[in-house]
């Protein structure tokens, strides 16, 4: 294995771990829309996240930022073929953190409202393009010889792009659900199970067709493995949510979406972003790659730094453990 | 194509309204995370109920402030690959490094240990709540670090090759890109500056309690501990902006000559205080200034010879190719002004303000006053400034605090314009770096959404900060005052509110 395969892989570990975490936040936003009653359940949904979502955003700015240095040509032939999905996701990933922080420094209600409002649109739009771009990744785009795009944003908006999108946003919810289930008490928790089941099945179906659809045109028998992980970690998440095991049910569609991410990037090597006009013309892992030196250093970088932010940022949730319910908000807390 | 709404101008036009509004929120981010912490180690140390207060104060202007910061860092981070992918192509390999250092290492760091700080008053023990916030003002001190050395790398390339097979260029010492003197010249400059901006900052809001003589106990710690970080950085930015006026001249003698429109070299070069001029013919019709201070500003010696604007251009031409390698000179030669103006003008009101508003030394016992009284200002020995003196001095003092952010502005405005047509000194050009693929209609639909994007919030955000400074302190809730003693909160209570919520 060269390095420039070892990178292949920690670009999809940053991915996953970035679908992983932000994923359950995008969920909870999203429910704030769905599953709240009144504002004080939004409330409590905006705060089973409040302590982790930005440390939950680095990890796309690591797979970003680790992306440039290891693989430049892949970074500027995607942020610049993708551009103006990647503003909207920009203007939403902006949008949303204002609103975290602002929200409750105001009491005036309709200051807090909209900014609520924004949460949910800020939330699902980008839980919903990520899951396109990477549908556009994997299927191949227009590409020329000089590593440009060349094709434009409508060629973006394909049906198993499209496809892709549905099965991020619905497995985001599904993960957000869970999460809310596992982290708040009362009332809430009993509906967000509810509400997981339906989002759940919704979310296999459509994964099961995507996944099946990406086995077909581009799989191999390792992807199949990764392919069977997900669908059956998503069956069994569901089945422990209808049981009662939230961590259990939490933890396995974490499995889902670490399966479904592994399976799009072993689909997608030795190609990082296959040209639909040209085989010749596919960024490759050789092709795209930094020298070796630079990612000598950046294994290095990440091999070091990696480890050492899972163990603090999985101290963090320990740390904010305890479920919270609409009493553990103080009134005037802004 | 009009040149006006050519990508490259666009792209750059974004590029500088982007980063310099990000850059309003950095310097205070960097300096605010230190200053709040240190408030907050003399409250743990001290358990005076007044460092407690004022942590909590700025602490909930800092966290205004960091939430723009980084919300706006993120369009920083995908930037370079939407408008510039022709320079990410060239430089990835090499400029990609400390980018991705930035995020595993400083970002991670920040906005982890801020979210333990933020919800952490009523589940972390005092010391441990205390140590998060030392470590979001490390993660933001490394985080400036990452990305002034791989600036530095664009204002002095080092440590490199090109290698023509793959038409870029490579990265062959890491070392050198990190410690090279430009890194280490600018990173100290830079700092000292974000310093001088959040000592500023604490001035003008504790004066403007002071001067209405609200929240005095607190806003009179605030505005020492403000007024001595001006100094003390005000100090270091002269010194730190010295030694890097000195290195570019070295590496970039175009930058220096336009920051002087120093059109011809000379022997004993003039300092120019004032000066008008005609571009196309390359010389000033009018100037006002001083002999021999630039030859010492950029070589130690009153005699040295500095190269002009008009034979670095065609020093450059002999090396580079024909071409006109001059940037705008009258936004270098006044940006430069604005840069030292500003920022000198800061650290003079703060010297004063420390002279003004001395506690015992050299001041009668008179005119010394207690714990909750507004100091006098007393400028010499026996006699307190009259009133109409004093409130001057209070509106000034209360107006500095955007003397810095303007200084910062222009000190970036001018390194990087003053670098053009540069991207990467002597290496690659502007227009040589912006991507290819991407149409004037998608570049002005990015810029124009990122400015009213940013003007709505910089609205927003400035109403909040108004509303919170003239709140003043909080009062400290029983809560405040019994922090917990076990990792998670003590639990005594299931249902007991949590002492910060969203």
């Amino acid at each position: 294995m060269q390095l420039h395969d070892v990178w292949f892989v920690l670009i999809a570990v940053l991915w996953t771990g970035y679908f992983f975490l932000e994923g359950f936040d995008f969920g909870v936003g999203i429910l704030t829309g769905l599953l709240a009653r009144d504002r004080p359940e939004k409330r409590v949904l905006i705060n089973t996240i409040g302590p982790v979502w930005d440390a939950n955003e680095v990890w796309l700015l690591s797979a970003g930022g680790a992306t440039f240095a290891a693989f430049p040509e892949w970074y500027a032939t995607l942020f610049s073929g993708f551009y103006l999905p990647l503003l909207l996701i920009l203007v939403c990933l902006i949008v949303r953190g204002v609103a975290f922080e602002y929200r409750a420094k105001r009491p005036e209600e309709n200051w807090q409202r909209n900014w609520e409002t924004a949460i949910f649109w800020t939330s699902l739009l980008p839980a919903f393009l990520w899951g396109v771009a990477f549908g556009n990744i994997v299927r191949g785009v227009k590409i020329d010889k000089n590593f440009e795009y060349v094709g434009n944003v409508w060629d973006l908006l394909n049906p198993y792009a499209l496809l892709g999108g549905l099965v991020t946003l619905t497995l985001f919810t599904f993960h957000g659900a869970v999460f809310t289930a596992l982290k708040t008490v009362g009332d809430i928790r009993e509906r967000a199970r509810k509400l997981a089941l339906k989002v759940g099945l919704v979310a296999a179906a459509l994964a099961l067709v995507f996944l099946l659809w990406t086995q077909v045109d581009s799989g191999d028998a390792k992807s199949l493995v990764a392919l069977v992980v997900a669908v059956a970690a998503l069956v069994a998440a569901l089945v422990a949510n209808q049981a009662g095991r939230e961590g259990w049910s939490f933890a396995l569609s974490g499995v889902t979406i670490v399966a479904a991410v592994a399976m799009l990037f072993l689909s997608l090597f030795p190609n990082v972003m296959p040209s639909s006009l040209n085989g010749d013309w596919s960024l490759t892992v050789t092709n795209a790659s930094s020298s070796p030196y630079t990612l000598k250093i950046m294994t290095w970088c990440a091999g070091i730094a990696t480890p050492i932010v899972l163990l603090y940022q999985g101290w963090t949730y320990w740390v904010f453990r305890k479920r919270i319910g609409t009493q553990h908000l103080a009134e005037a807390a802004h | 194509m009009d040149l006006a709404l050519a990508p490259e101008t666009l792209a750059r036009w974004q590029f500088g309204i982007t980063t310099v509004y990000h850059f309003l929120f950095v310097p205070l981010t960097i300096s605010l995370a230190a200053l709040t912490a240190g408030l907050q180690t003399a409250w743990v140390r001290t358990e005076n109920e007044k460092y407690l207060r004022a942590t909590k104060f700025w602490g909930k202007l800092f966290l205004i402030n960091i939430a723009m910061g980084v919300v706006t860092g993120i369009v920083q981070e995908f930037q370079f690959g939407m408008n510039w992918s022709d320079y990410s192509r060239f430089v990835g390999d090499i400029f990609g490094a400390p980018l991705a250092f930035e995020a595993l290492i400083a970002f991670f760091f920040e906005s982890t240990f801020i979210g333990l700080w933020i919800f952490g008053w009523d589940k972390l023990p005092k010391k441990i709540h205390l140590a998060c916030i030392w470590m979001v003002s490390i993660g933001t001190i490394l985080s400036a670090y990452f990305i002034l050395a791989a600036n530095s790398w664009m204002q002095h390339p080092v440590g490199y090759r090109i290698n023509k097979a793959r038409g870029r260029a490579e990265l062959t010492d890491f070392w050198a890109v990190l410690t090279q003197n430009t890194a280490l010249a600018q990173a100290f400059h830079t700092l000292t500056a974000c310093f001088l901006t959040g000592g500023a900052f604490m001035v003008g809001i504790a004066a403007f309690h002071l001067f209405r003589k609200k929240h005095v106990p607190v806003m009179k710690t605030s505005l020492r501990l403000g007024l001595i970080t001006v100094v003390i950085a005000g100090m270091l930015t002269a010194i730190s902006g010295d030694t890097l006026g000195k290195v570019m001249f070295k590496q970039q003698p175009m930058k220096m000559a336009a920051a002087e429109a120093l059109w011809d070299g000379q022997k004993s070069a003039p300092f120019s205080v004032f000066a008008y001029g005609d571009v196309s013919k390359g010389h000033n019709t009018v100037e006002l200034s001083v002999p021999g201070v630039l030859s010492f500003l950029a070589d130690d010696n009153f005699n040295s010879y500095v190269p002009g604007i008009n034979d670095t251009n065609k020093a450059e031409q002999a090396k580079y190719g024909p071409g006109d390698y001059r940037p705008i000179i009258p936004v270098t030669f006044w940006a430069f002004r604005w840069m030292i103006g500003f920022g000198m003008a800061s650290f003079a009101i703060g010297l004063l303000g420390l002279w003004l508003t001395r506690k015992k030394f050299m001041l009668p016992q008179h005119l010394r006053v207690g714990e909750d009284e507004v100091p006098h200002l007393v400028l010499f020995r026996n006699k307190a400034l009259n009133p109409k003196l004093s409130r001057l001095y209070w509106l000034v003092a209360i107006w500095t605090l955007g003397f810095p952010l303007i200084a910062n502005s222009w000190g970036w405005i001018f390194t990087e314009m003053g670098r053009q047509p540069w991207v990467v000194y002597g290496v690659l050009q502007t227009r040589h770096a912006v991507s290819p693929g991407v149409s004037q209609a998608e570049v002005l639909t990015s810029m124009i959404t990122f400015t009213a994007l940013y003007a709505i919030l910089a609205v927003v955000e400035v109403k909040l900060l108004v509303k919170y400074v003239k709140a003043g302190p909080p009062e400290l809730t029983e809560a405040d005052l019994n922090p917990p003693t076990k990792i998670g909160g003590d639990s005594r209570d299931a249902d007991k509110p949590m002492a910060f919520s969203y």
